[in-house]
């Protein structure tokens, strides 16, 4: 099990290594400048130089590439255009909200989707199978931005209900240990703070994990199908065992084998869609700074998050596989 | 002992199956009848066999009897009467009392008939532990001693481990393991050992048989092979497609087969004693050659005896002199001596 998860960390050197270069290339080939943005409307010529001088964008690009590398291999991500603050220090301070935000909308399709795609497998073709299955096609195909927009405006602005922009309520003044507000709430016995976090949380959580949930209903249904026709469910059947137990035991461990695998691959999904997410909801993680820092052309920030991202991507999958093997003793063998 | 235990009388059938029919079939199209009236009995300690080719439908009989055919698709009439019960109309929590403890069963394919991710020792000490009421670790003790009594070598370690650990032969015995656990009244056995190797097959069906002895539980044995019939069962019934044409004692259906069928696969057994060079005579044809029964014999057109009239209705089931025969040509004495090996 070590040797196989430092053989996965090796291989991911070069594969940072490589999308390190596709990411340089590309932050630079989006149309703008950094100075230009920096500066705004009253730019000067004299201003855009200076910038350009100073970040060294003036250099040639192999030179520009082979200092941002050696800074990176001594963990040095470079800092903001922008802000000035490191690249490092600003993803780890936002970094929680986003695991916040992600955690929150895997629940929401983890706790919703298993037992949804089982109810649906063990009635195929009845009524509710068929909605199921619809609603969860819908799901998929609806984009994150909309559904987020639409939530937004039913909830908030019609009904009233939930908040719709940032983490937590400014006014309730929490005291903030982890980052992480809701778990801030709970460790300061702030009960009204962690219960703001939360509420603030339902609309991006919802919006976030729609998606995964309706893949998850449709992976869990599908493998819960499957594993239906299995011989072995039939012996546990011939056994007696109540439908409880058929179901936990023999349905759903075998059926949890490539659900596993798909709420890992979510999960690593969840960036991309969090970049949305956090923009129309306001949120501060680090999907809204690096939406924004696409529009300033905020170069060190793009370049560092990204592989940051790409990172625990690697990790999480690698997580997961690792969980894969405990679960299903034939990959622990071979 | 356990002909005390059980509360039927000796002349009483522990299992009566009446009319039994299974049709397969999705709401609007045309359905099949996998199993079509078949009626048996079986009294308590009693070995039966259900014998034919493969798609003669004795899988889905035991199923039909076990409550375990998928629910879609299916219709089910008929009667299955364990000791005065009708298994096809009482409700699920009755069912499943009586699945693993009083009726119980060996499928077909070891390989695939255990959980994957489940260990072994987990798999035999759930029924135990459902039925028996007792403790996990009473349960897991019993699992030791059971796969012991199947010739499992160090059970203890088996009992941790995997089912992709196990040989086929091993994982069979666990199965018959399973199924004897509770000590059931009526152990149903769907070919348990046809996936097997030929040696490994005798080694199961002897562990089988010494443990439904042990048990005194009654056995309703499927297979396709009359060989495995000889040493374990005490009455036959023959299937084709569906129905049962034949059914008689294991002896006078050995000694004197009627029906061309079972002379057919009488023929088609490897004996010890016949003459050198002698070839095995498989039944010409395959099952799927068939004819629906409303027109007539299925088995027509594979039938060495067919006669015009076979293929004009279908030959009724005839009982006399205690055995029964679906045929308008059954083989007679001297044919029939002559058919039998
Ligand atoms: N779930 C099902 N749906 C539709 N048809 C089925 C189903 N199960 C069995 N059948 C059909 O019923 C017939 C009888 O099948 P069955 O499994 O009882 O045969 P068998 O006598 O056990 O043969 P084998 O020796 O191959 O096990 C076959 O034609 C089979 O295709
Ligand atoms: S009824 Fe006719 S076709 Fe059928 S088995 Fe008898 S002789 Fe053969
Ligand atoms: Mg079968």
């Amino acid at each position: 099990m070590l040797r196989f998860a430092l053989r996965r960390l090796a291989l991911l050197v070069p594969v940072l290594l490589g999308l390190s270069v596709l990411l340089f290339v590309w932050v630079r080939a989006l149309p703008g400048e950094p100075a230009r943005s920096l500066l705004g409307q009253r730019a000067t010529p004299e201003g855009i130089a200076r910038v350009n001088e100073v970040y060294g964008f003036n250099d040639p690009l192999l030179q520009q590439y082979g200092s941002y590398v050696w800074a990176l291999l001594r963990g040095d991500f470079g800092s903001s255009i922008k802000t000035g603050q490191p690249v490092l220090e600003s993803f780890i301070e936002k970094f929680p909200g986003t695991v916040e935000l992600g955690v929150a909308a895997l629940l929401f399709a983890v706790v919703l989707g298993i037992p949804l795609g089982y109810y649906a497998a063990r009635h195929q073709g009845r009524l509710l199978d068929t909605t199921i299955v619809s609603g969860s096609l819908i799901g998929v195909v609806t984009p994150v931005f909309f559904l987020a927009i639409l939530l937004k405006l039913v909830f908030a602005n019609w009904l009233d209900l939930l908040p719709t922009s940032q983490r937590q309520d400014p006014r309730i003044d929490a005291t903030h240990i982890t980052n992480f507000y809701v778990l801030d709430g709970l460790l300061t016995r702030e009960w009204d703070a962690a219960l703001d976090a939360l509420t603030h949380l339902v609309l991006p959580a919802v919006a976030l994990g729609t998606i995964p949930l309706a893949i998850i209903v449709r992976i869990t249904r599908a493998a819960v199908a499957d594993v239906l026709n299995e011989d072995y469910v039939r012996t546990a059947e011939s056994k007696g065992l109540s439908r409880m137990l058929v179901s936990r035991r023999h349905i759903l461990r075998n059926a949890m084998l490539p659900v596993m695998t798909t709420i890992g691959l979510q999960a690593g999904l969840l960036f991309s869609g969090a970049v949305l997410t956090e923009s129309v909801f306001a949120w501060n993680g680090i999907g809204r700074f690096l939406f924004d820092s696409i529009g300033q052309r905020d170069y060190p920030v793009l370049q560092g998050y990204i592989l940051l991202i790409a990172i625990i991507y690697a990790l999480i999958n690698l997580t997961v596989d690792m969980a894969y093997g405990v679960v299903d003793p034939r990959v622990r063998v071979s | 002992m356990s002909r005390a235990r059980t509360a039927t009388r000796p002349d009483e059938p522990l299992l009566s199956v009446r009319d039994l029919s299974v049709r397969f079939g999705l709401r609007g199209q045309e359905s099949f009848a996998a199993v079509d009236e078949v009626s048996f009995d079986i009294n308590p300690g009693q070995h039966l066999a259900i014998v034919g080719e493969s798609g003669s439908g004795k899988s889905v009989t035991a199923l039909a009897v076990m409550g375990l055919l998928p629910s879609r698709g299916v219709q089910v009439s008929g009667e299955v009467l364990y000791r005065g019960t009708d298994l096809l109309t009482c409700d699920r929590r009755a069912m499943s009392r009586l699945r693993g403890s009083e009726i119980a069963m060996v499928f077909q394919d070891p390989m695939t008939s255990l959980n994957p991710v489940v260990t072994i020792g987990r798999q035999v000490a759930e029924v135990v532990q459902r039925h028996l009421k007792v403790s996990r670790s009473e349960a897991f003790e019993r699992g030791v001693d059971l796969l012991t009594r199947v010739g499992i070598p160090d059970a203890g370690r088996r009992m941790k481990e995997y089912p992709h650990q196990l040989s086929g032969g091993m994982r069979q015995r666990v199965l018959i393991a399973i199924g004897l656990a509770c000590e059931p009244k009526l152990l149903i056995a769907d070919e348990p050992t046809t996936a097997l190797d030929v040696t490994i097959q005798a080694q199961v069906l002897e562990v089988l048989k010494e443990l439904v002895a042990d048990t005194d539980a009654a056995l309703l044995m499927i297979t396709h092979d009359l060989g495995v019939v000889a040493g374990l069962c005490d009455d036959v019934r023959v299937m084709y497609s569906g129905r049962i044409v034949e059914s008689a004692d294991r002896d006078r259906l050995f000694a004197e087969p009627r029906h061309p069928y079972t002379g057919g696969l009488l023929r088609s057994i490897p004996r010890l004693d016949s003459p050198r060079g002698q070839r095995l005579t498989p039944i010409p044809g395959s099952p799927t050659q068939t004819i629906p029964w409303e027109q007539g014999c299925a088995f027509a057109p594979r039938c060495a005896h067919r006669a015009d009239q076979c293929t004009d209705s279908a030959p009724p089931l005839e009982q006399s002199e205690g055995r029964a025969l679906r045929c308008f040509h059954p083989l007679t004495g001297a044919a029939s001596q002559q058919e039998a090996p």
